[in-house]
């Protein structure tokens, strides 16, 4: 089952900081919900294809054709900070 | 005895990414230019705004098809889309629409030349699609995204670890650039980024056949830098090894201006991409019609080319290698062929005059602007003796300028050769009676001083007087008698 | 009755005989917001402006919006503090299409955060309550929608439904509520929760203005590639025809222990209304039901990991840095814009699905996910080729109290079970009013059908709605 260190680690991954008090709290909770899960386990699907579509749709692509959009003003209207017509963000490179 | 490199063999492995020149980007219908201002070749889904959903651009799907088969892939017949997982800022959705187990293309192969004549088949495991990441600018204390980039189609082209040096890595990624080029799908333009080479690189005892612990190396941006990149990287592999030091598996940057790869450190958990079938988007089915249609669109390729042309026109290897190396070219030399039947003529030209106004203009064939009827008239025109073949190599210049015609400009400029004998005969009794000592000298047999003749007549003439001709008449002048 | 009373159709009929106009219909709307919405919470944010209603052709009917749908230039947040202030760029198809048809849109409704929850408690606007009994939720996480309907604010509504957001609230609230075949409305511009899951779907008062609503949003969208291209019908056609000779499905597996004894006899007292109007029924099966919430909880949390991966701080919404140093700025900026910026459920849910997906667990848990899911539908494939719709109850209960499951996630969870099926297998299906508890509080009948046939499901709804008079009850506030 899933241990602290593997929430830490699943936390890592999702990019969510977790406080040293969270962690046994999601713990507990992840660990009752994939308890919950482990029912699927009396299925037996080795022959079952997985089904991650619904519909019953193949072959949907547009034609190459060039629409304009946004404008970099309203692109840049989101922009929780700007500089130079850009997305300014922490330095990435350290 | 064996040098501590022949110890080892080198096996490489190449990524190369190509940047598909479609009209919209690979997901939605922003332009998909190159050199924009920041972020205005946008939309909500290349941003990756909340809600926006993708629709595959079917032109790419078409690029991909044709790049595959023309790198002699199999077609997938059923292709589906994936999400790969990972946080960077120039990454918007926090994830790239790519291919995970159902890539378009498989199993194709180039072939290379070895320098000792023999040809070496390198594989290629696979070809997938996938969208381009944007652009991020590394200032001082921040960075700065730019999306303009974000969505441009790619085809990223896996080879096996076929390769055994830096030369065979250089050769099959030329030839890889050579290919699609000719394709008309991409600018494959390594400095732009529109093709992109990353190299896996590892070493292990000569003769084994388990691979070494490989190292990727990117930020090669040229092709100068991906041959020096591995040979850094090969070295370095066995400086580690014979020090008795282990290989790390790591990502390795290529650093241009120090010349030498350094770890891409960082203090993030191995990476994870978490890999899922895209449920906005649906599979796809390709028929058997739709890759027979594109098939029927491929264009001779450059290996059929230079075969055909060293046969057909009886071409040195040499210079038929030359013309096929730009798929325009080819064409211009084939049309030219088809007016002038002198095709070393042509050949000459090509690969002497005008690639060089080629390269100084950094301009291809089609810029230049002239047409297999200009280049025919000229070379037609420097063959008759109307202008000699340095004039010749003027008028392209001027051609190229003015956009005028051979013709036009040996007329308007008065460049033809004079050639007629009345006019010339005249020139030469000035010169003999201007230059009395000299026609003697001539007379007792000195045949050099001719020489000096034909030089004061070419300057009475502004260069326009057929030296052979004045050479002829100055003899029979002073020697043949009245 | 108050204007803001009426279904939609009684409005536009109204209007039409010049017996009020769309502004005095707006205007009744916004006086009840102004009035009851500080107790019942459905709706985070108001239009700014008073519209040009003149100047709406068409149905100018006052409507609510789920808090997840794209509007241009109005703060879309997904009930989440992650996207204070982002400001849309885009209109949603669903908007798009909402503007074109003359609607006026009242504001942004409140919901559980991300739609992560099924009492919409999660906000980060506060829970929204229950018009029937302010001590109960309105069910979610479309309570906002449904809360907003049921409390005369707005005419009608719209929400999203990944598990059974639009037809659980309808059913705790009393009003009803559509969830569309997968691929019948554009998903373009929904903020994305399970992107296979999730679709958009109306809110009213009754199965007409259902019917008429759903003509406003279905059709196909060259946005949206999983949007399905055929025609639409006029969905208030299937109105006119009547149940004889339809067989209806009953799964004995809707009908558990623990289940409210209320809701129980409610749904049979249905079936015994339809059986007299000349439906004929059929006990069927389907065999996987008990594995649909943990079929549910992978696939649409492996999604929604991947959906609000990009709430990082980097373009828009909120963006924090922590005061100390961790990792790197940029980590650490990603990680505390997501720790201050999403509520526990989102947390949780987001960490689930990162761990179904992750390297070593996928085919344990992703992977068998989707291999459940195709029994599940093949379970559906197999009942409608003995009957032409399936109805049970929405919901095991009846709206619970505020708070009493939020401190287990696991028993939230369960409060899906009869609905998270139709989303799995992409089928339509609606919850309307079929009687209320002795304390006063709904209860909804769920009838699914086959893929792109809302029309049955249209028709045997209003077939039982005009023989009860349940559609005509109104919450006193």
């Amino acid at each position: 089952m899933i241990s602290e260190d593997d929430v830490k680690k699943v936390a890592a991954l999702s990019r969510i900081h977790l406080t040293e008090e969270e962690i046994p709290q999601f713990t507990k909770n992840l660990e009752s919900i994939l308890t919950y899960i482990e029912k699927l386990n009396e299925l037996d699907v080795a022959d079952v294809e997985p089904t991650s579509h619904v519909v019953p749709l193949e072959n949907v692509h547009r034609e190459d054709v060039v629409k304009p959009l946004l404008s970099q003003k309203e692109a840049l209207s989101i922009a929780v900070e700007k500089q130079d017509g850009g997305f300014k963000v922490p330095k990435v490179i350290e | 005895m064996t040098t501590t490199a022949q110890k080892y063999e080198t096996v490489i492995g190449l990524e190369v990414h190509v940047q598909l020149n479609t009209a919209s980007k690979l997901f939605c219908s922003s332009a998909n230019s190159y050199g924009a201002e920041p972020n205005t070749n946008v939309s909500p889904v290349n941003m990756g705004l909340p809600g926006a959903l993708p629709v595959v651009n079917e032109e790419a799907l078409n690029y991909a098809i044709k790049i595959g088969l023309a790198l002699n892939c199999d077609i997938n017949r059923f292709v589906k889309f994936d999400r790969k997982n990972y946080f960077y800022p120039d990454c918007p959705k926090a994830y790239q629409i790519s291919q995970f187990d159902y890539p378009i293309c498989k199993e194709g192969h180039i072939d290379i030349d070895k320098e000792d004549g023999a040809v070496k088949t390198i594989r290629i495991h696979r070809a997938h699609l996938e969208e381009d990441a944007g652009k991020t600018i590394h200032l001082d204390d921040c960075s700065i995204v730019d999306y303009n980039r974000t969505g441009t189609p790619l085809l990223e082209i896996v080879s096996e670890p076929d390769m055994n040096s830096s030369e065979e890595a250089y050769d099959y990624l030329q030839k890889l650039k050579l290919i699609v080029s000719y394709l008309d799908v991409s600018d494959c333009d390594m400095e732009k980024g529109s093709l992109r080479c990353d190299a896996n690189v590892s070493i292990r005892p000569a003769g084994s056949t388990e691979l070494g612990t490989k190292t990727e190396i990117k930020n090669m941006n040229s092709f100068k830098a991906v041959k020096a990149g591995i040979d850094y990287e090969v070295k370095r592999q066995i400086e580690l090894v014979e020090s008795g030091e282990t290989i790390v598996q790591e990502t390795r940057l290529w650093d241009e201006q120090k010349q030498m790869t350094a770890s891409m450190r960082s203090k993030e958990e191995a990476h994870d991409y978490r890999y899922f079938p895209e449920p906005d988007l649906v599979p796809f089915t390709l028929e058997e019609k739709i890759i027979n249609d594109i098939a029927a669109t491929l264009p001779e390729l450059p290996e059929k080319k230079l075969k055909r042309f060293i046969e057909e026109y009886s071409l040195k290897p040499y210079d038929a290698n030359i013309l096929v190396q730009d798929r325009a070219t080819a064409q211009f030399f084939e049309d030219c062929a088809g007016k002038l039947n002198d095709a070393k003529k042509i050949v000459n030209w090509l690969n002497g005059a005008v690639l060089k106004e080629m390269n100084e203009r950094k301009a291809s064939i089609v810029d230049l602007n002239i047409s297999p009827d200009n280049l025919v008239e000229l070379i037609t025109k420097v063959e008759d003796g109307t202008v000699s073949n340095i004039v010749g190599k003027d008028i392209l210049t001027k051609m190229i300028d003015t956009q005028k015609s051979a013709i036009t400009i040996i007329e308007e400029d008065g460049l033809a050769q004079v050639s007629d004998d009345s006019a010339l005969e005249k020139i030469v009794d000035q010169l003999i009676a201007e230059n009395e000592a000299v026609a003697n000298q001539i007379r007792e047999g000195k045949d050099s001083a001719i020489g000096f003749m034909v030089g004061q007549a070419m300057k009475k003439t502004q260069g326009k007087a057929n030296p052979k001709k004045i050479g002829e008449l100055v003899r029979r002048r002073l020697l043949d008698g009245p | 009755m108050n204007i803001n009373e009426l279904t939609a159709h009684e409005i536009l009929r109204k209007i039409k005989a010049k017996e009020t106009t769309a502004e005095e219909v707006h205007k009744a709307c916004v006086a009840r917001i102004e009035a009851v919405d500080k107790d019942v919470n459905a709706f985070v944010r108001l239009s700014d402006d008073a519209p040009d209603i003149k100047s709406h052709k068409g149905l100018p009917v006052p409507i609510g919006i789920k808090d997840n749908m794209c509007m241009r230039g109005v703060e879309t947040t997904c009930a989440s503090h992650i996207l204070e202030g982002f400001k849309s760029p885009y209109d949603a198809t669903v908007i798009t299409k909402l503007k074109d048809s003359g609607a006026v849109l009242l504001g942004n409704c409140n919901m559980d955060e991300f739609a992560f929850g099924s009492s919409s408690e999660s906000s980060y606007f506060g829970p929204v309550k229950n018009p029937w009994n302010l001590d109960c939720v309105p069910g979610g996480s479309s309570g906002g929608s449904t809360a907003s309907v049921a409390a005369n604010e707005a005419i009608w509504a719209i929400g999203s439904d990944t598990g059974g957001s639009i037809r659980q609230p309808a059913s705790f609230c009393g009003v009803v509520g559509l969830k569309p075949t997968y691929g019948r409305v554009s998903r373009y511009g929904l903020i994305a929760f399970a992107s296979s899951l999730d679709q958009i779907g109306p809110i009213t008062k009754d199965v007409e203005d259902n019917a008429l609503l759903l003509n406003i949003l279905a059709g196909h969208d060259p946005m949206d590639s999983t949007s399905v291209n055929l025609p639409v019908p006029d969905y208030t056609k299937a109105l006119e025809r009547d149940v004889k000779g339809l067989t209806i499905g009953v799964p004995k597996e809707y009908f558990i222990d623990g289940m409210d004894p209320e809701v129980e006899a409610a749904v049979k007292e249905t079936i015994e209304v339809l059986k007299k109007q000349g439906a004929t029924f059929k006990e069927i099966s389907l065999p996987h039901t008990e594995y649909a919430v943990a079929t549910y909880y992978i696939v649409a949390t492996a999604e929604a990991s991947s959906n609000l991966a990009r709430f990082d701080g980097v373009q828009y919404g909120l963006r924090v840095h922590p005061k100390e140093t961790r990792k790197s700025k940029l980590i650490d900026m990603y990680e505390e814009t997501r720790a201050v910026g999403f509520g526990d459920e989102a947390k949780r849910r987001i960490m689930l699905g990162t761990y179904a997906l992750s390297s070593g667990y996928y085919d344990a848990y992703y992977l068998k996910g989707l291999k459940v899911r195709s029994l599940i539908k093949n379970d559906f494939d197999q009942a409608f080729k003995e009957c032409d719709a399936i109805i049970g109850p929405t919901s095991p209960t009846t709206a619970f109290k505020a708070g009493e499951k939020t401190a287990d996630p696991l028993s939230m969870y369960l409060s899906d079970i009869f609905t998270i099926s139709a989303n799995l297998a992409g089928i339509p299906g609606i919850s309307l009013p079929c009687g209320f508890s002795k304390a006063g509080l709904p209860i909804g009948l769920q009838v699914m059908a086959k893929a792109f046939d809302e029309e049955m499901i249209f028709r045997i709804a209003y077939n039982y709605e005009q023989s009860q008079e349940w559609h005509k009850k109104r919450a006193s506030l």
